[in-house]
Formats: C-alpha cells, structure tokens, sequence
C-alpha cells in the first residue's frame, strides 16, 4: 500500500510569532501512529504538496501539533489554515530525540528561534519525570523578542535554569541580549553528566553543540536536530542526504560525535 | 519444483518463438531495437524487431551505430536507457485528493494494473543494477510500493556480454561480463561457422516453464565452450577500468579535493548522467491540480543531485556550487551508497561517460581523485 496523508482537522491556530503558527490537528477519521518527541510528519497542504515538519506536541488523543514558519508555498498554505480546515498527514518519521537514554543526568535543551518547537514536548517529558532527569535547563534564543514563541509557557516551565536570549532587543526588552550559547555559563548542569538537545538553525546549532563540547559535554550525548530538503521521507528520493546519513531514516536527531565531521565539510 | 534445468541452445527462430510465447503469455515485452540512430528498449512484439547486424562505438560524449558482418543481435553495450524507465519510471502519480463544498478532503492512493513485464536481453552490469535499485527501493524499512508490484511481475532474460564497449568497466566494478543470478534466462550469443545461435540457461522454475514451451536442443560441450570463452574473451576486453583502491575510503578522504574544482569547471551539471544511471534512483514530487481547485494529483518524478532545487532549503540550496553537485553524486555512487545501501552505487555500464555533453569520464576522476590523494600522502611522509 502506498502511505496516503490521512486527514487531520485543525481544532486551534496560535500565532506565534509575525511568521509562525502552531496548528493543533485532530485525526478526522482514524489516527495514525502515536508520534514520539523529534519524530515528523509529511504536513500536506492541498493543491500546494507536503512538507516535513517536527511534531511541537503530541497528545493521548491522536491529536498532535505542529509549529510552521511561512517560508514558502506549503508552509504559507499551512500557517493560513483556520480551525476547520482540513490538512493531510503521514507518519510519523525518522527518529527520536531519545530522551529515556538522559536517565539520571542533567539535561541541557538548546533552542534557536523557531527550534524550540520540536524541543517542546521533550522538555515536557523530561519535566513531568523529575526524579528520572536530574535538572532540567532551556536556554532558548532568538534574533528579537517578536521572533521568540511559546513566551508565556517558557516561564511557566519548573526547570532549574530557563534563560532567554534575543540577538536584536527591542525597546521593551530587558531580558538577556547575546547569542544562546552566553547562557551556558548559569545553566546548571555537570559536564560529564549531561545530556544536551538541541534544535535551531544550523549555525546556531554548530555553535552551540561546539561549546559544549567544549565545556565537556561528551559529544555523542549532544543530540542535534537537523533539516534537509525532503520529499518521501521514506528513504527513497534521495534529497535529505547529509554524506552517508538519510536524514529520514536515521535522524532528524543524530549525536554531534557524527554530525560534527560531516557539517565541517562546505556544502555537503 | 522443476529441476534445474541444463543449459539449453536456441536458433534465432527459438528465439523468435521464446518471444511469441511471451507475448502470447499477456506479457509486455521489452527489449533493444534500433530508432534514432540509437539501440534503444522499447516494446518488441517479434525477435525481428532486436537489433540485428547492428553494433555501436562508444567513447566519451559519443555513441554512434555501426553495422555488423555477423548480424549478431546482442553484440552492443549499454543505450541511453535502462530498465529502470519501465520499473521505476520517470514520472508515477502517487496518489490524488479531493475536496468536498464542506472543506473535507479525502485521499485515493494511485494503484493502477502493471503490466507484466518480460525484459530481453538485460545486460549483467544492468541485471546488477536491478537488483541494487531492488536493494534500495524495496530492501529498507519502507517498500516503494509502485516498484515493488512492477518487480514482483517483471521476467529478466539476460544476454551475457560478448561485446564490451569502449566505455565499458564492469569488471573493474566486481561484476560482468558473466550474469549473475537473478535472470530467469539468460542467453549468450554466439555467431560462427556452425551458425547463429544462443546458449541459454536456467535461472528460475519460471525460466525454465518457458524454455520448456519452445523448440531447443540440448547444448552440446562445444557451443558451451564457446559461449564460456566469448565471454571469458570479454571480461579482458573492457575499455576502461577503476583504479583497483578501496573506493569507499578514496572517496571520504577526498571531500576537499581539488580535482572537485577541475571536473566542476566542466560539467554541465546538466545532471544527464542522473538520468541515464541504471541505479540512480531520486525522485521529487509535484502537486498537479486542476481547474477546479478541489482535485489534486501528487506525482512522483525523476530528479537529480546536479539540480540546484534538489538540496534546496528556505534560504537556499544547500549544495550551490557544482563542485559541491559533483561530489554529492560520485561520492554517493562510490562509497556512501555503501552506508545507506550495504553495496556500491556503479555498476560500470559507462552511460555517464557515453552520454556526458561535455565527456566527463568517471574513471579519469577517479583516478585523478587517488592520484591527488596519493601525492597528498607523499607530501605528508615527506614533511612529516
């Protein structure tokens, strides 16, 4: 059988931010498998064609949400969907952030802008489990305050450190000012006892993942979520090839011990 | 189960009647003829419709026809296509969707009949090139379904290469001239002074029923000894060859090559060798919708790693460069198709160089690849 979208109906839409909704979706009929924290689906757009994004929420129900940024045609269709309409979905896809495998040790999320989305339900995880993750940090960060999401809800969450950082402030801001990675100096956590997450651009992502290598986090405990173009996501079109790794397969989450080399290579 | 059977001999009127039976089985038959000034794979309804008295001369960025003395049928190497067009063709419409006045929508998966194919005279570098897209398109945690029911139904008569081609180099790639399993038949060809003929032998039950159904004979030792030495004769006849190096590891010390920048200074990235490559098997998608808005079609379509929508991101592609395209494809076709596919991506049927506008030959890359990696070494010891 060829995995046909199954439809799913929009219950609620949360702007985010200028650019970026978080869709919950509902399945209309029968749902499909339970997705876990850092798996994707192929989000489908009528008339415009499908996308990979990472689920933002997962829920008992089969429901699930998805946090979309216009950049383009799909996305632009997405984000202007209302409660009501219809989206297709398949999935879910590719791997996990593994989150069990932190059992113990401290947990250091890193989230650059619109990466937070993807890291959402496993800080949520890792905070309804406190006597399984010793503590708990989100460093988030962002180009300005208007480019932050999930505002209200970062500060309601029981962590040991949350720090938010904006690039550009604006007149209001009096939060932190500086790229995310100025916040790890006041997160808590023991080096050679941590396991990081970290999801964002890819500079952001680089430079994040290299400091805490830096810092003694050892590199194949830093997970990293990464983005290429994807059509299938069945490992058959070939497109999220980053050097040997089908991103579809085996990520998005892969540790930084095997990214590193590969994102060193221009263009790759 | 019918016993293996033994190698039998057909003339060319049991070969003509191994087509009819074919045909008369209902299926599509698919096999060389000549068109264009080209050998060509199109639908055969006779053996007469095969390309016999016709031979080709090959080198980098050229093919032309030749006429044959023997009027032998399969004494040419690799066309423009392959067999992938008929089992993982160009364009597929994956599945369609339609929305009602009310907004809801409903998807219908694509699940047209497929033919029963009978592929004549699939060559060994090719027959390995099946069973690597099987590999690929079939032998992962999912199936391309559309692949898999075309395969599933698909009969392969090999024809053992006799008359490798200037820009030939199976061998060197650990396969061919010989058929590996996996045929039903596979034939070899022979045209001398006891006449024109064809070895065959069994692959398969299936293989077998059919050969039951048409006048043979038993093979004699003879013809047998000079299938074996034609084809023998082949394997040292190839024109171009690898370099006999671990590929895998000359490839993953090589991204930072400078010989990236000499064959980008050449290439085209017209990205025909994606399109002629028997194992190259990436697609993308398209959303096709009609006047009314509320039907849609996704289809499937081939592409390539040289087009630049290929890597493409919001923001960009990520692979812009063509030495960076480049790269992406040789180093998939050689060494990491290995991590994703457990096998290597070349088969050496030499299309890519054959049908390359600006006759780029993978083999003179790679060996100008090993030679900067060994002069690199050289360097290194020296200074060391």
């Amino acid at each position: 059988m060829i995995a046909v979208p199954v439809p799913h109906r929009v219950v609620a839409r949360q702007p985010e931010t200028a650019d970026t909704v978080t869709l919950c979706l509902e399945p209309v009929g029968a749902a499909l498998p339970e997705f876990a924290p850092g798996q994707f689906a192929m989000v489908h757009s009528f008339g415009r064609g499908e996308i990979p994004v990472s689920v933002s929420s997962v829920q008992a129900t089969g429901g699930l949400a998805h946090t979309i940024r216009s950049v383009g045609a799909v996305s632009d269709g997405l984000c202007a969907m209302r409660v009501g309409d219809v989206v297709g979905l398949r999935g879910p896809y590719g791997n996990t952030w593994e989150l069990v495998r932190a059992y113990g040790c401290d947990v250091l999320v890193v989230a650059g802008g619109i990466g937070l989305a993807p890291l959402r339900p496993l800080i949520l995880s890792a905070l309804a489990e406190p006597e399984a993750y010793r503590r708990v940090n989100v460093l988030v960060g962002a180009r300005t305050p208007g480019d932050l999401i999930a505002r209200q809800e970062i500060e309601s969450w029981p962590t040991a450190f949350t720090g938010v950082t904006v690039d550009q402030p604006d007149a209001d801001w009096r939060g932190d000012v500086g790229v995310v990675t100025q916040l790890l100096g006041r997160a808590q956590f023991e080096p050679d006892d941590t396991w990081a997450f970290v999801c964002g651009p890819e500079p952001m992502i680089r430079a994040a993942a290299r400091e805490l290598a830096q810092r003694g986090v050892r590199r194949d405990r830093v997970r990293v979520s990464l983005e290429r173009n994807m059509r299938c996501a069945t490992g058959h079109c070939g497109h999220c090839q980053l050097g040997p790794l089908l991103l579809c397969q085996v990520g998005p989450v892969v540790n930084w011990a095997q990214a590193e080399p590969l994102l060193s290579v221009r263009e790759l | 189960m019918i016993a293996p059977a033994a190698p039998a001999v057909l003339d060319r009127d049991g070969l003509n009647a191994l087509v009819a039976a074919l045909v008369a089985q209902g299926r599509t038959v698919i096999g060389p003829t000549v068109r264009d000034g080209a050998i060509v794979l199109a639908e055969l309804t006779s053996a007469d419709a095969l390309p016999y008295g016709w031979g080709v001369e090959l080198d980098a960025g050229r093919y032309r026809l030749v006429p044959r003395v023997d009027g032998a049928a399969f004494a040419h190497s690799a066309g423009p296509q392959s067999w992938k067009s008929y089992l993982h063709p160009s364009r597929e419409r994956l599945w369609s969707a339609d929305r009602t006045s009310e907004g809801d929508v409903s998807f219908t998966p694509d699940e047209p009949e497929v033919p029963s194919y009978a592929f004549l005279g699939v060559r060994p570098c090719d027959l390995r090139a099946i069973a690597i897209q099987d590999r690929v398109l079939t032998g992962g945690h999912y199936a391309d379904d559309g692949y898999r029911r075309r395969r599933c139904k698909a009969l392969l008569i090999a024809a053992e290469c006799t008359e490798p081609g200037a820009t030939c180099f199976c061998v060197s790639t650990g396969g061919g001239p010989a058929a590996d399993p996996g045929y039903d038949l596979a034939l070899t060809e022979i045209v001398d002074e006891d006449g024109h003929r064809f070895l065959v032998r069994v692959g398969s039950d299936e293989g077998a029923e059919l050969l039951d159904g048409i006048p043979h004979r038993s093979a004699d030792p003879a013809t047998e000894e000079t299938a074996d030495a034609a084809v023998d004769a082949a394997r040292d006849r190839m024109g171009r060859s690898l370099p006999p190096v671990d590929l895998r590891a000359l490839m993953g010390a090589s991204l930072d090559a400078e010989r990236w920048d000499d064959v980008a200074a050449r290439c085209l990235t017209c990205g025909n060798c994606t399109m002629v490559c028997p194992t190259c098997f990436c697609t993308t998608t398209e959303e096709v919708t009609d006047l009314t808005g509320d039907h849609t079609e996704r289809w499937q379509r081939w592409d390539s790693c040289f087009d630049l929508d290929f890597s493409y991101l919001h923001g960009g592609p990520v692979r812009s460069s063509a030495r960076s395209r480049y790269r992406q494809w040789l180093t998939h076709k050689l060494s990491t198709w290995h991590d994703q596919f457990g096998t290597s991506g070349c088969v050496g049927c030499g299309r890519c160089i054959t049908w390359c506008p600006a006759g780029i030959d993978i083999t003179e890359e790679v060996a100008a690849l090993d030679a900067e990696l060994a002069d690199h070494a050289a360097y290194g010891t020296e200074t060391d």
